[in-house]
């Protein structure tokens, strides 16, 4: 049942994504895009774009994503709960052992142990995203010729503005959405 | 606190807006949420509140709505924390779902195409500017430890392809088996 299956994957999803935000991702993309098949890599892609520009947790933006094309607004609902029902559970049995003991020392072992994990999961997730960026859905090759040099150029000057300048992410996001929807049009137009 | 309308109504309206009006995740509504419930409704302790931060950075999930849930919770209780977290999921799913209907319609057209396309790349560079900030973190600790975590979870997960939750479960477990016999021998390895 595809409801219970949304309710299933965005559950796993909910359970495993420590470090917030952006930890999620490599982790929705391992369920939608990698075992289920819901979406494919430039639609999960789309959906990460979707989420950094609007507000709200990336998770629940695309539990909400995922179970709309899937499923309609039940499907929505089904994979919403199914991501917040770990959080529930377990933030709240935190909070009581936090009362109790203070001092986790195992807890915070776990978490110091996550926080590598989740930059190297997160640096694949980009790796596969910056693959399909620049060399589309063909994937990696050694020929430069295939590269999007519009594509690099964009990635290129949007890493420099947030590294050296500190740019908001959405704006760095939208700014590479509306130059490259430029370049598009100013392609087609009949200049002479 | 009472539990009456005006006071739920007040809850759900606090965390609707603030997750309605906030880009860019767990970081950025946490300073967002103290500045709501400890400095102008004086529902909480500042203390308390980095209880709290510290409790929902802690737990799997969005960070959001971890905090909305204790905050519920600590506030009104079960049906505190229901309605936190309604008003907290409630403004994502709904953008969500309109913005899925316009994207199932208009994907395929030329010019949303290539806007997709560009912020596609503008993501990618996002993506490597949060992995350069927390990877440099960990390299700066110079813990021999950390650093092999994750030079060797990403080899086995991007190279291997072995499954992401083994990979989670096994680095949590070493974490704690780790941490626990530090604290006997006195060692600090994470």
């Amino acid at each position: 049942m595809i409801y219970l299956q949304l309710f299933l994957s965005f559950f796993q999803i909910g359970l495993f994504s420590f470090g917030g935000g952006m930890a999620a991702m490599p982790l929705i993309q391992n369920q939608v895009v990698d075992i289920r098949g819901w979406l494919t890599l430039a639609e999960f892609t789309d959906l990460i774009a979707i989420s950094e520009i609007t507000p709200g947790p990336i998770a629940i933006n695309s539990a909400t994503f995922v179970g709309t094309q899937i499923a309609g607004l039940p499907g929505a609902l089904a994979s919403t709960f199914g991501y917040i029902l770990p959080s529930c559970v377990i933030v709240s049995s935190l909070a009581w052992l936090y009362g109790k003991y203070r001092e986790l020392t195992a807890l915070k072992g776990v978490l110091a142990c996550l926080r590598p994990t989740a930059v190297a999961l997160i640096f694949s997730a980009g790796l596969s995203v910056l693959v399909l960026s620049l060399w589309g859905t063909g994937g990696f090759t050694w020929d430069a010729a295939s590269i999007d040099f519009l594509a690099a150029a964009l990635f290129a000057a949007g890493l420099f503005l947030l590294r050296k300048f500190k740019m908001n992410p959405v704006l760095v996001i939208l700014v590479c959405g509306v130059i490259s929807g430029i370049c598009q049009w100013a392609a087609k137009v009949d200049w002479l | 606190m009472e539990k009456n309308l005006k006071n739920y109504f007040r809850l759900f309206k606090s965390t609707f807006f603030l997750s309605a009006f906030t880009f860019g995740g767990g970081y950025v509504i946490i300073p967002l949420m103290k500045k709501k419930f400890v400095d102008e409704l004086e529902w909480l302790e500042e203390e308390e509140m980095l209880n709290i931060v510290a409790m929902a950075q802690s737990s799997p999930g969005a960070v959001a709505v971890n905090a909305a849930i204790l905050v519920g919770w600590r506030l009104m209780g079960l049906s505190g924390a229901s309605v936190a977290i309604a008003g907290t999921v409630l403004p994502p799913l709904v953008t969500l779902s309109v913005i899925s209907l316009f994207y199932a319609v208009f994907r395929h057209n030329a010019a949303v195409s290539a806007i997709f396309k560009g912020m596609t790349a503008g993501i990618c560079a996002v993506i490597f500017d949060v992995v350069i900030s927390m990877g440099g973190k960990i390299l700066k600790t110079k813990k021999p430890l950390p650093i092999l975590i994750m030079a060797g979870a990403f080899v086995v997960y991007y190279v291997l392809r072995v499954n992401v939750i083994h990979i989670i479960l096994f680095c949590g477990a070493l974490g704690a088996l780790v941490s626990l016999r530090d604290k006997k021998t006195g060692k600090e390895r994470i």
